[in-house]
């Protein structure tokens, strides 16, 4: 798999009165792990939703290698896409839930098959024989025909990453993959986005996981308050943070 | 007994190796722990209101035997009178037909409300203002009426060119009739259940559908309805047995359902609670099989939603007869049977202890 070039450029958005993102920058490379950390509220999870467009940005844009998620450019106009357009640009980005979101009433197979047939049109066959390689490669090949609901937590996220990959996407995107999670069942589920980030996919997490961040993070993001705060190798950031807020959040989670 | 034993003390009291169990001094060697008889509770005040019960009901059930102007044989004779049959198959296909047509609408109407255009929206919410607030039987009469306000009805571009014409005396019959009315009111219902069904889907699965890039009636229909279809289905039968009923509304189109044959029959020869008794009879038994299809479907859409499905009475009745027969028998429960259940052989039982123990067992958790 190769990874795409995410740029992110003065992306504002507000709820209401609220102001959750206030112009965000931010570059991800082609292959880079980048972790974005940061206090509840600050814009960390809306920032991923915007990524998808899950959430439909204010002001800016975000593009994946240099093409725009959910407008097209012409000059200086964009223009919206339909939803149909936009439906086929996510294909190419994976996303990784908090709280899972495996649809309970199919199989675990049945999950990861559902898009690359529906939504990418490729061969039955072809997307099954697939997704049986990605369940066996989150260790998870025995518990295909199994519904999510008799899975544990760290199993369903498991699925839930090896349903992400099942679209050949360009970037992951992992919001908090391991909040939702009993203490004990963290390790497996860090493991496998782990063994990810060394494979060429470009993957953007939102974790608390600080220790974490550091292992396999290219770039660590601290957030606050709807901005980019401070980003750089895990080295700088998280042991010699330049900004005083990064100071004050990193004595208080470590 | 010896399972309230502290640690150490059960070595004294269980029996050596060897030794007869029953044998001399206080204790006893019983059987196993996990084998220890369990006796029943007494519930006397359960037993009291059980014995008023039964009498009340031996009472409305002599009162049904011995009182002769239930006219039993009459209610015998009338209920599967070929003309009887006829009326509710008639009820039936009213049913079914304005089920259909109600909540294929009701599907649409509540898309409708949930879309992002206001008229949309407005069309959808005022449908339903107005047909659930006109009564039903005013309904049936006003499209029993229709040819009066339009005598003919065409089909052809909008306030263009018409191409088809029909006599709205000859399209709009009875059935159709009490179909537009029963359906359409119908509709107005079902809507506001189909759209509660689908708002009562987590969030998070609109998301992950979304996230996926799934076409958006493929979202619809594999991810979201599925779903929704577990809070549908009760409330959604409901209205179909209120339909059932409702159908004898449409005896005042004098629509051969029924209730309006019954109603004619008993005209006729005067037996008038004996016919009402056949027609009840019809209803309970057509509801009765609505609400067996009701179960399966029901079965159905739990798949995924329960980590195990819960047994089919047929199953149930099943394990309570086998269980049963090895409370009075003592034949081991039959493989297949939940250990849940098959533990209810030893209440009120006594279990042989084992015949030759091999050594002391001593409360579990004991030995570490």
């Amino acid at each position: 798999m190769t990874g795409g070039l995410l740029e992110i450029r003065g992306v504002h958005k507000s709820y209401g009165l609220l102001e959750a993102l206030r112009g965000v920058d931010l570059t991800v490379r082609p292959g880079e792990v980048a972790a974005i950390i940061g206090p509840s509220g600050s814009g960390k999870s809306t920032l991923l939703r915007a990524i998808n467009h899950l959430e439909k940005v204010d002001r800016g844009f975000v593009s994946l290698d240099g093409e725009l998620i959910g407008y097209a450019r012409r000059g200086n106009t964009l223009r919206e896409l339909t939803e149909r357009e936009i439906l086929r640009r996510r294909t190419r980005i994976g996303f990784v839930f908090q709280n899972f979101n495996l649809f309970p009433h199919l199989t675990v197979l049945e999950n990861v098959v559902e898009a690359p047939i529906f939504a990418q049109g490729r061969p039955r066959t072809e997307a099954e024989a697939e997704a049986r390689e990605l369940l066996a490669r989150v260790g998870l090949a025995d518990r295909a025909d199994d519904r999510p609901r008799q899975l544990s937590g760290g199993q369903q996220q498991r699925v839930a990453i090896a349903r992400a990959l099942a679209l050949r996407p360009a970037v992951v995107l992992f919001d908090e993959p391991t909040s939702a999670l009993d203490p004990e069942l963290v390790g497996e589920v860090l493991g496998v986005i782990k063994e990810l980030a060394g494979t060429g996919t470009t993957l953007v997490v939102v974790t608390h996981e600080v220790g974490f961040a550091r292992e396999i993070a290219d770039t660590v993001v601290f957030m606050d308050e709807g901005v980019v705060v401070e980003q750089g190798p895990p080295a700088d950031v998280l042991d010699h943070p330049v900004n005083p807020r990064t100071q004050a959040f990193l004595e208080k989670v470590l | 007994m010896s399972a309230n034993l502290a640690e150490g003390e059960s070595r004294l009291l269980y029996p050596p190796p060897g030794l007869p169990p029953g044998g001399d001094g206080g204790a006893s060697a019983g059987p196993a722990d996990e084998d220890l008889r369990v006796v029943a509770a007494r519930h006397p005040g359960r037993w009291v209101a059980t014995a008023v019960v039964g009498v009340l009901l031996a009472m409305v059930v002599s009162s049904l035997v011995t009182n002769d102007r239930w006219e039993w044989d009459v209610v015998a004779r009338y209920l599967t009178w070929p003309s009887i049959l006829e009326g509710a198959w008639a009820t039936v296909r009213l049913t079914v037909t304005a089920s259909v047509v109600g909540f294929a609408l009701g599907t649409v109407l509540a898309l409708m409300r949930l879309s992002r255009s206001p008229l949309l929206q407005a069309v959808s919410w005022a449908y339903t203002w107005v047909f659930r607030s006109v009564p039903l039987l005013l309904q049936l009469l006003l499209w029993y009426n229709l040819a009066y306000l339009y005598p003919v009805l065409s089909l052809g571009i909008p306030f263009g060119p018409e191409f088809l014409f029909f006599d709205t005396l000859d399209l709009i019959d009875k059935f159709w009739a009490a179909i537009l009315g029963l359906g359409l009111s119908q509709a107005a219902y079902s809507a506001e259940i189909v759209r509660a069904g689908i708002l009562g889907v987590d969030q998070g699965q609109h998301e992950a559908a979304a996230s996926l890039g799934l076409p958006r009636h493929r979202q619809v229909r594999r991810i979201i309805l599925p779903q929704a279809m577990r809070s549908i289905v009760p409330t959604a039968v409901n209205e179909v047995i209120g339909l059932l009923k409702g159908t004898s509304i449409v005896y005042v189109l004098a629509y051969g359902e029924l209730f309006y044959i019954v109603s004619v029959i008993y005209g006729r020869n005067g037996r008038v609670v004996p016919l009402l008794i056949v027609a009840a009879i019809w209803y309970l038994a057509l509801t009765t099989l609505i609400t067996v299809v009701q179960y399966y479907v029901e079965r159905h859409y739990a798949k995924g939603a329960l980590r195990t499905l819960p047994p089919t009475p047929v199953q149930r009745v099943r394990w309570e007869l086998q269980v049963g027969f090895s409370r009075l028998t003592g034949a081991p429960v039959p493989d297949g049977v939940p250990p849940g259940l098959a533990a209810r052989v030893r209440v009120g039982r006594w279990v042989a202890p084992r015949t030759t123990p091999t050594g002391p067992t001593g409360p579990k958790g004991g030995a570490a």
